[in-house]
């Protein structure tokens, strides 16, 4: 099992190299993630879209859809492609510290 | 075959839509947008009866294709009935919307603003007869198919 060592701790890692448990995740954890992913400073912005997709994962026990993200969370396509670049699904995921979202849209 | 060869991931894609059905357009937008989300760099080509597909008058009338279609497991002659195509296409709208995947015209719009590029044929546009302004404000130019291979330079080309 592959594992992250970040701020002092050693967080278990899935096959896709996102935070294997969604509860090891903090607000500090996903700073640093996005730092890594080249995202830098997380803005309102990205909060908003973290948030819904972690409310989302809890209801439901799996992260939402892009199409449900720019549909429910106020972010829409244009910005969300904006606020995370190169692949919005994988990178607003892993730094919400849930897995990739199992979806085609 | 170069021994050790390494598999470099996709970086750019060049989808052809080359069909006005339903079914012969929804796999090409799906494939776009799905690149789109995982920053792969992609384009669209819309050509022959695909180009209905980015007609105004025509992106909310497309059909499923009843007739001809081994995939509907449905006699061609049941197929030819009047109504079939309507209720075939209303099926499968439903069963598109349950996965949350939009209509044609709104996935064009997604798809413009996640950053991919849209193009018609030039010989198609001539060929029915259209002009640039017939066509969705999505699209972002009409070009030749010499323009098209230029476009899609380092890009794995897909014909739908």
């Amino acid at each position: 099992m592959a594992t992250l060592e970040i701020l002092g701790k050693t967080l278990e890692l899935d096959k896709d190299g996102h935070l294997a448990n969604p509860n090891d995740w903090n607000e500090a954890t996903a700073r640093e993630i996005a730092t890594r992913e080249g995202i830098g400073e997380l803005t309102d912005q990205h909060w908003v879209v973290i948030h819904f997709m972690r409310n989302v994962n809890q209801l439901e026990g799996a992260p939402p859809s892009i199409r449900r993200i720019t549909k429910e969370s106020g972010a829409d396509t244009k910005s969300l492609y904006q606020l995370f670049p190169n692949g919005p699904a994988r990178k607003a995921a892993k730094i919400a510290g849930l897995p990739k979202p199992n979806s085609c849209v | 075959m170069p021994e050790n060869k390494t598999r470099q991931p996709v970086e750019r894609v060049s989808i052809v839509v080359s069909r006005g059905s339903l079914e012969g357009v929804y796999p090409g937008l799906i494939m776009a947008n799905g690149a789109r989300m995982e920053g792969i760099e992609a384009s669209l080509f819309f050509t022959f009866f695909g180009l209905d597909a980015i007609a105004k008058k025509r992106v909310d009338r497309l059909k499923v294709a009843t007739v001809g279609n081994p995939g509907m497991h449905m006699p061609t002659l049941l197929g030819a009935l009047p109504g079939m195509s309507a209720f075939a296409t209303f099926m499968m709208k439903k069963e598109i919307g349950k996965l949350d995947i939009p209509p044609i015209r709104e996935f064009l719009e997604i798809i413009h603003d996640a950053g991919g590029e849209i193009y018609g044929c030039k010989a198609s546009v001539d060929m029915f007869h259209l002009k640039k302004e017939d066509f969705l404000p999505q699209v972002d130019d009409i070009i030749t198919v010499g323009e098209f291979y230029e476009k899609s330079a380092g890009a794995q080309i897909i014909f739908t």
